[in-house]
């Protein structure tokens, strides 16, 4: 079963191999695209395999579980690994153009596929330490990242998101730690049935101890400090990346384990889960509508989006969970392609700060169009991406007769398109400040269009024909690992 | 043993969090280590104290009975080296961070987000 390993000894190898290269950044780019592409054919093979076969297992050494580290490769797993698989191509894309881009250094490229290790590893471990490992691996390789360039903003951000994640860490390894002394398990199957002979007083605090970690890797309210504080200080590709895995990987083990280990959860854990939703999905528009500077409002989205994945997941049914991972694959996408959209805009304009820039809409129409396409995605207007995610939770929540929650989804989403045309407004109608501004010339951006261009024509397919995604996105809950069948 | 351990643990994370709420970079990257040393120690004791048999089974067919249970300290041994290597980076970090903003006192380390001019509108910054 070695491809279910493929997709993460593919970075591994190639990061490795970066790092040997480094003294030659033209080979060492070309040794790094090759290892994106090749992730992404190895993404496409597993995908193709468990689609036909169902979900494919490996356990590490041929230990008989539960004693072995396994490996799982599900449907939840494969989807995330294919996009980040697609947004590391893509960023290794971009470093060709000058939009933005993350000034060359010997150590980017393996840190950017040590972050994609890491970020694989949690997505397909069936082992909670081993999890623990994968979020170590991912958390370090992307603070190497933030401090990369050295500048003291740069360096302010690290503190911020080292230490705030620091306490994720050891809360994730607390929970770790009790959870093994109850149930005596670590792999998730077993710990699965484990956790059902022992006392729900017993399991609850524990699970909410583990939840609240994961919480904080997921920046939901209110340990979302280190996104906002760390985000707007990265180069374009790399914020990009960030962007689509690292929220994810928070997300991804609590759908795993509030859907599958520990399935069903004590219900009160849904009810906070729920109000911490809707606390996450507020604070964060309201953060997106405060502030002007473009990649700081596309963070505080990050933190709202995150809440409608949350109440999701909070209404604790099979659709629910469905709508939580087609909201994440959406999200990813969708906040990548905006942030990279924004950089363009920081290209042309000559600034991220909505006061400084304007007229874009009259010098650079294609532009527009891009970001409107992602800003309504990502509002949710029909017939784009956002609005099948969006649709789901509200449905859900009508029907299970939460009708405030479904409200509040729906009053966030008239905020957030109030940020959106904020930002619209600003950037493309309104004259430039400066009456004699010209727009940069395009030269230098045939990469960085080419990369953006891709991922519009992945976020359209979604929209305008979500159905293949929906099935596959259904069949991933059935089949969630870990818990029963 | 396991409520000496229990005492150690919850002094370790009591002076950790105390440190770590300091407004001295240094002291509070000290503090987290030490809520790190903690959450070690309580990784090591999830997996019951008491038997000081190895699990080693000398003949085949034989099952183990009390033996000293040798998963935790893998998984203990695995967390110290992940903490650190955080700390290490993290102290690195610090070392940089107080030589280019020369303070370090975190309350005053905000340049990643200036005070805002007014309450209703966020900083307007040179630099994009």
């Amino acid at each position: 079963m070695i491809l279910v390993a493929a997709p993460l000894l593919t970075p591994l190898a190639t990061a490795l191999l970066c790092a040997t290269v480094h003294t030659r950044p033209r080979l060492q780019r070309a040794v790094s695209l090759s290892g994106a592409l090749l992730l992404l054919v190895v993404g496409i093979a597993l995908l193709a395999r468990v689609a036909r076969e169902g979900t494919v297992a490996m356990t590490a050494g041929g230990w008989p579980l539960p004693y072995g580290i396994a490996f799982v490769a599900d449907r939840l797993g494969v989807g995330l690994i294919l996009v980040a698989a697609l947004m590391i191509t893509l960023a290794i894309i971009w470093q060709g153009s000058d939009a933005d881009a993350a000034p060359s250094s010997a150590m980017l490229h393996p840190l950017l596929h040590g972050l994609v290790a890491g970020a694989v590893g949690a997505f397909l471990t069936a082992d909670l330490f081993n999890l623990y490992v994968w979020f170590e691996v991912a958390l370090i390789c992307s603070l190497g990242l933030l401090a990369q360039g050295g500048a003291l903003r740069q360096l302010d951000a690290c503190l911020k998101y080292f230490a705030l994640n620091l306490v994720g860490t050891l809360l994730l390894l607390a929970a770790i730690a009790l959870l093994y002394a109850a149930t005596g398990h670590l792999n998730f199957a077993a710990m699965s049935q484990a956790a059902a002979q022992v006392d729900a007083a017993i399991m609850q605090p524990l699970i909410g101890l583990l939840l609240i970690a994961f919480l904080i890797k997921a920046a939901a309210f209110p340990f979302f400090g280190w996104l906002p504080a760390s985000y707007h200080t990265l180069p374009a590709p790399i914020l990009a990346l960030f962007s689509a895995l690292l929220t994810k990987i928070g997300i991804c083990a609590l759908i795993r384990s509030l859907g599958g280990t520990f399935q069903p959860a004590p219900a009160p854990l849904f009810e906070m889960l729920g109000w911490i939703a809707l606390l996450s999905m507020v604070t964060g528009v309201l953060g997106a509508a405060y502030h002007w500077d473009i990649r700081r409002i596309l963070a505080f989205h990050s933190i709202s989006q995150v809440g409608y994945m949350l109440l999701a997941l909070a209404l604790a049914s099979r659709t629910g969970n469905t709508a939580a991972i087609f909201f994440a694959l959406h999200h990813s996408l969708v906040k990548a392609g905006l942030f990279l959209t924004a950089a363009l805009i920081f290209h042309q304009a000559g600034h991220y700060d909505l006061r400084r820039i304007g007229g874009l809409y009259a010098a650079r129409p294609l532009l527009a169009g891009t970001f409107l396409l992602l800003a309504l995605s990502l509002v949710g207007i029909p017939p784009f991406s956002g609005f099948w995610g969006k649709y789901l939770i509200v449905r859900e929540s009508l029907l299970q007769e939460e009708y405030l929650w479904a409200g509040i989804a729906l009053f966030v989403g008239a905020l957030t398109f109030y940020s959106m045309m904020k930002i619209w407004l600003e950037a493309f109608w309104k004259p430039h400040p400066q009456s004699n501004w010209q727009p940069r010339s395009g030269n230098g951006l045939l990469p960085a269009c080419t990369g953006l261009g891709i991922l519009m024509l992945v976020v359209l397919w979604v929209g305008l024909y979500p159905e293949p995604l929906l099935v596959f996105v259904t069949e991933a809950t059935a089949t969630l690992y870990g818990g029963a069948p | 043993m396991i409520w000496a351990v229990a005492l150690a643990l919850g002094t370790v994370i009591t002076a950790g969090s105390y440190l770590a709420l300091s407004r001295d970079l240094l002291r509070c990257l000290v503090g987290l280590a030490l809520i790190g040393n903690g959450v070690n120690l309580l990784l090591f004791a999830a997996g019951r104290f008491g038997s000081k048999a190895p699990p080693i089974i000398a003949e085949p067919g034989r099952t183990l009975g009390a033996a000293a249970n040798a998963l935790p300290q893998a998984l203990v041994l695995t967390a110290i080296v992940i903490s650190f290597a955080l700390l290490c980076f993290s102290l690195v970090l610090a070392v940089r961070l107080v030589q280019s903003a020369k303070c370090d006192d975190i309350s005053q380390l905000r340049s990643a987000e200036p005070p805002a001019d007014s309450p209703i509108k966020p900083a307007l910054e040179d630099e994009p």
